[in-house]
């Protein structure tokens, strides 16, 4: 297998926009382009990641759009939909393209526009992953699923609101210093939790989840330019490699796994990646999570191998996920406080980890970082993308 | 003189007595102490002056509720208005948001506007809560005509109290069929969605004593979000 590298990597402000799908993913996919310098190096493959435009925005065959948008003629081109996980589903179809000698330069760029219908409409869209006949036709949505899956999890491993509360700080305050976040507002946890007005600022959605539980709803686009190894060679700046793809499935409907709170998807997904990289979760300097939910934090970095079962909450209250501790989880603010367009999330994942391993991260900047890794969390657990990304020294 | 002035007493409403608003503290979620207090008609002008940039905010209907609010609140300055009071919320200072409303007898008030400039910590909620205390608790109604002008407000007001349908009332904000919250499920929901601390700290009353305007560019960037730039 060819290495592949990212040389570079864009995205637009989530949040809402007015912006058109394909403007949103024209204008991130611009950046990226930029941001790579491919000079004469043409584009010859093009994949968009994309969860709801058929349904949401009346748009399909997105690849083919975004070529056309950017005069790309005549680079391959496909949209990948594979849920919430669409985003690091479409970058491993890149990488996959690069590796295989089929293409040299792969532009892999995530989009998505939900806030053009209202809450009650988002909240069925995304429901719509779930499993149809036992779960979705009951009215099961991604918050209620995460909301049951917390209570089993917290009752389990003696995780207590206060340490969701902590996330939920942790990555609003890391949001403030990204300027593509979706929400730069700091939290506290008198404000959230602890102050008799918390009951109101911070109101249940599915107990045990509160409000600063749930991430928003955004939209928002991200992209990132891969290359192969002798087009890398040819370019200036650092480089960022691929190091390892892993990929796995686990049952459609939550009930039928013999133990919930154990998502083996992300474990065995994450074991194949570093396994791909040669690498251990102890080489990992920083990570980006997906925490559509605060509790998805804290039982994805123990499936994926940072903190034993049921440690995760431990290393959360000695600090060792902030910024400045000894593994910073979402830099970029994470889902909760940088924004979920959710066909987008998978690729921004990766846009932060590139920014951090080339040291563009800004005021977020994770000091040395060399290795880094991604979780995009599709379904509710069923369809688990991990990645690690490591800087190679010119 | 005295002409002019029985003039002008015949183009005012009668008036009844009000009791004052007693001012509050919230801590919001950010942790922000936010004051809740009642205005005076001379502080109108400087309300005014907030409400302007977002006459063409169309973002969440911003703009007919600023509209709307503008001629109220000039309704309640020049006595057009019977028995309208305003609340607004303060961080240090800095207005966040403004609720409106009105007695139409003595035991029932009426709803107009709810407009926040703060928006991400529930601003709009805690100021909406205000006025429905105001209306229950102090003034002692027994109940509040209210309709929402953008769906914002119908998921915030009809859904999370919930309010009833009166709807063979209209409402004097364009003749919508009126929602009423009744005293009993006021109390219900109380606990749920309305709080604050009084008396309220010397300190933060003084730092609340006047009204301190965003930019203009703050108020809108803060009501419509940021700017997206074109490449």
């Amino acid at each position: 297998m060819k290495p592949v590298y990212i040389v570079g990597a864009g995205m637009t402000k989530f949040g809402r926009s007015e912006w058109s799908l394909i403007k949103l993913a024209s204008v991130a996919s611009l950046a990226a382009l930029r941001h790579a310098n491919l000079g004469d190096v043409p584009v010859d493959s093009v994949v968009v990641a994309n969860m709801g435009a058929a349904r949401v925005n009346r748009q399909t065959a997105l690849g083919s759009a975004l070529v056309d948008q950017l005069a790309l003629y005549p680079a391959m081109a496909e949209a990948v939909e594979n849920g919430p996980a669409s985003g690091a589903s479409a970058f491993k179809v890149g990488c996959q393209a690069i590796a295989s000698g089929m293409a040299s330069a792969v532009l892999v760029t995530g989009v998505e526009r939900m806030r053009v219908v209202n809450g009650l409409e988002g909240t069925d869209f995304v429901a719509s992953l779930s499993q149809p006949e036992v779960e979705y036709i009951y009215g099961v949505t991604l918050p209620s699923l995460a909301g049951m899956f917390a209570r089993l999890f917290m009752d389990r491993f003696g995780v207590e609101r206060k340490h969701l509360a902590m996330i939920a700080i942790k990555n609003h305050e890391n949001g403030t210093k990204n300027p593509y976040a979706h929400i730069q507002q700091t939290v506290t946890m008198e404000g959230i939790l602890t102050a008799p007005e918390a009951a109101v600022n911070n109101p249940p959605i599915a107990e045990p989840l509160h409000l600063f539980d749930c991430c928003p709803v955004s939209d928002g686009a991200a992209s990132l330019v891969l290359v192969s190894e002798e087009v890398a060679a040819k370019l200036a700046g650092p480089k960022v490699r691929v190091a390892g793809i892993g990929q796995a499935t686990d049952t459609h409907a939550v009930h039928e796994r013999e133990d919930p709170t154990d998502l083996k998807a992300v474990r065995i997904a994450s074991e194949r990646a570093f396994s791909m990289a040669g690498a251990t979760p102890r080489d990992v300097d920083v990570a980006e999570l997906h925490d559509a939910f605060t509790i998805l934090e804290i039982a994805e970095s123990e499936a994926a191998g940072f903190f034993d079962r049921g440690g995760a909450h431990l290393a959360i209250e000695r600090g060792e996920t902030r910024l400045d501790g000894a593994l910073p989880i979402n830099p970029s603010g994470g889902l909760k406080a940088k924004g979920h367009p959710v066909g987008a999330t998978g690729v921004a994942q990766l846009v932060e980890l590139a920014w951090q391993l080339r040291g563009e991260a800004g005021e977020r900047q994770v000091k040395g970082a060399k290795t880094a890794y991604a979780c995009n969390f599709g379904g509710f657990g069923n369809n688990v993308v991990a990645t690690v990304l490591r800087r190679e020294e010119t | 003189m005295a002409r002019i002035s029985e003039l002008e007493a015949s183009l005012r409403p009668p008036a009844m007595d009000m009791p004052l608003y007693p001012p509050k503290a919230i801590t919001l979620a950010s942790g922000e102490q936010m004051v809740v207090r009642q205005v005076e008609r001379d502080e109108v002008p400087i309300l005014l002056e907030a409400i302007y940039p977002l006459l063409w905010v169309e973002r969440d209907f911003y703009d007919i509720v600023a509209a709307r609010l503008f001629g109220e609140l000039l309704a309640y300055k020049r006595y057009r208005v019977k028995d309208e009071y305003v609340l607004v919320g303060l961080i240090d200072g800095v207005l966040a948001g403004m609720v409106n409303g009105r007695l139409v007898d003595e035991k029932t008030g009426m709803s107009y506007h709810t407009l926040t400039i703060r928006r991400g910590l529930r601003v709009g909620s805690h100021l909406f809560a205000a006025k429905m205390e105001y209306h229950i608790e102090h003034c002692g109604q027994e109940e509040v005509l209210i309709v929402a002008e953008s769906p914002i407000g119908f998921r915030r007001w009809m859904i999370e109290y919930p309010l009833e349908k009166r709807f063979e009332v209209q409402h004097e904000l364009g003749g919508v069929p009126s929602w009423v919250l009744p005293r009993d499920t006021y109390y219900g929901a109380k606990p749920r969605l309305v709080s604050g601390r009084r008396p309220v700290a010397e300190e933060l009353l003084r730092g609340a004593e006047r009204i301190v305007l965003p930019r203009e560019e703050t108020v809108v960037r803060q009501v419509a979000g940021d700017k997206e730039e074109t490449e």
